[in-house]
């Protein structure tokens, strides 16, 4: 018998806080014949994103995980997109970089920042009625009021720390050996709503979890209690800097329905619906400053 | 457009407010930036590519630590860097 059958096999590790990573193109159009095509590339500290823009409408886009490189995550990003579509980045007229690896993308003509950037993309989602945003981000949480263009009034940003963030709901995922996707749903699953987890602090609160477990707490009175002390975290935010409707969330926890229905309930006003990818908004956002920055050119 | 830099943590809420509509067309010339002693302001090119003023990055998330030495407990009757924007666009929330 050798040392290799008597090795214990130990179960596969899965990555419970693994997202659904889309590439997406408009099959219906021909962005050959198009007279302008611009790009929008989004580095976040954990998502990347790539946007095409054909003559100033959303034509395809990819979004997927940033790796430790950024200038190689906004090269994937966009490789992925124009590998879908036939294109070459000699066929893309303009490219803004955005998010936090911004000036390390390394073919953008210019770099926005993702406060502008979500503005804009928001409104173009959600249409010029939009005058509130929450880009709930990888590490950093952004409260944004805006005008009807999707120009910005008025921003705060929190990014002291990724508490109440996605990087936050990715490790109690983790913790909960539930996939990502799923803590939304089963967040409602509980027969009383728990307080809050005291901090939202990623460290901390991932111990007062383990904590409440042990205490007797089902895994999904632990997720309802994290996703409200995550909503009420992002509330104080908004509250800073003024609600008003429309109001539109952006950023991949816009995709968690136990954040979102929470926050919707602690602000009384409903979020609106997105038919788009709400993690593209800011490179949704960047496209169409690229559009504008181009049209400019060529005028 | 109204700027917030800064944070929220355990002790309190530390935000410096920039209104940079007034930063645009300066009548205090630029007066932030020699007023505060830390020397956390400064003028960047926005993305409307308007000059107004901003809160150094590296200063953003110390805020607490880094105004202290103005603050009222400090022997100050008014904060310098608010003093000197006469068109009073910068606020502080603590």
């Amino acid at each position: 018998m050798n040392a290799e059958t008597l090795a214990p096999t130990l179960p596969e590790k899965k990555e419970f806080w693994r997202w659904q990573e889309n590439v997406w193109v408009d099959d219906s159009r021909d962005w050959k014949s198009a007279g302008i095509v611009t790009c929008g590339i989004d580095v976040g500290s954990v998502s990347s994103q790539a946007v095409l823009m054909v003559d100033g409408q959303l034509y395809g886009f990819n979004s997927m995980r940033t790796g430790n490189n950024s200038p190689d995550s906004a090269t994937h990003a966009l490789a992925g997109v124009m590998e879908k579509c036939g294109m070459k980045l000699e066929d893309i007229h303009y490219v803004v970089g955005t998010g936090y690896g911004r000036v390390n993308v390394p073919f953008a003509h210019r770099a926005l920042t993702e406060i502008a950037c979500h503005a804009r993309g928001a409104n173009y989602m959600g249409g010029s009625g939009v005058r509130t945003i929450l880009d709930m981000g990888g590490q950093d949480c952004k409260a944004i009021r805006c005008d009807e263009r999707g120009k910005v009034t008025r921003f705060l940003m929190n990014d002291k720390c990724a508490a109440g963030t996605g990087r936050g709901m990715e490790v109690i995922a983790d913790l909960m050996q539930i996939p990502i996707a799923e803590l939304g749903p089963r967040s409602f699953d509980v027969d009383v709503e728990p307080a809050a987890v005291s901090s939202v602090c990623v460290v901390f609160a991932k111990s007062e979890a383990l904590g409440l477990l042990k205490a007797g707490y089902t895994k999904n009175k632990v997720i309802a209690a994290y996703c409200q002390a995550m909503a009420e975290r992002v509330v104080s935010l908004l509250e800073r800097v003024g609600v008003e409707e429309d109001f539109f969330i952006t950023g991949g926890i816009a995709k968690n329905p136990g954040i979102v229905r929470r926050i919707e309930k602690l602000l009384g006003i409903k979020a609106m619906e997105s038919q788009v990818d709400s993690q593209i908004a800011g490179a949704l956002g960047a496209a169409l400053f690229a559009y504008t920055l181009m049209s400019k050119k060529a005028a | 457009m109204i700027a917030n830099y800064g944070y929220k943590d355990g002790s309190g809420e530390y935000y410096i407010s920039i209104d940079t509509d007034q930063c645009i067309s300066c009548s205090a010339a630029r007066a932030c930036l020699t007023a505060c002693p830390q020397q956390m302001f400064e003028i960047i090119s926005d993305d409307y590519d308007d000059e107004v003023a901003r809160i150094r990055q590296a200063n953003c998330r110390t805020l607490a630590y880094d105004c202290a030495e103005c603050k009222p407990a400090a022997g100050y009757g008014r904060l310098p860097c608010v003093a000197a924007c006469t068109p009073g666009a910068i606020r502080h929330a603590w």
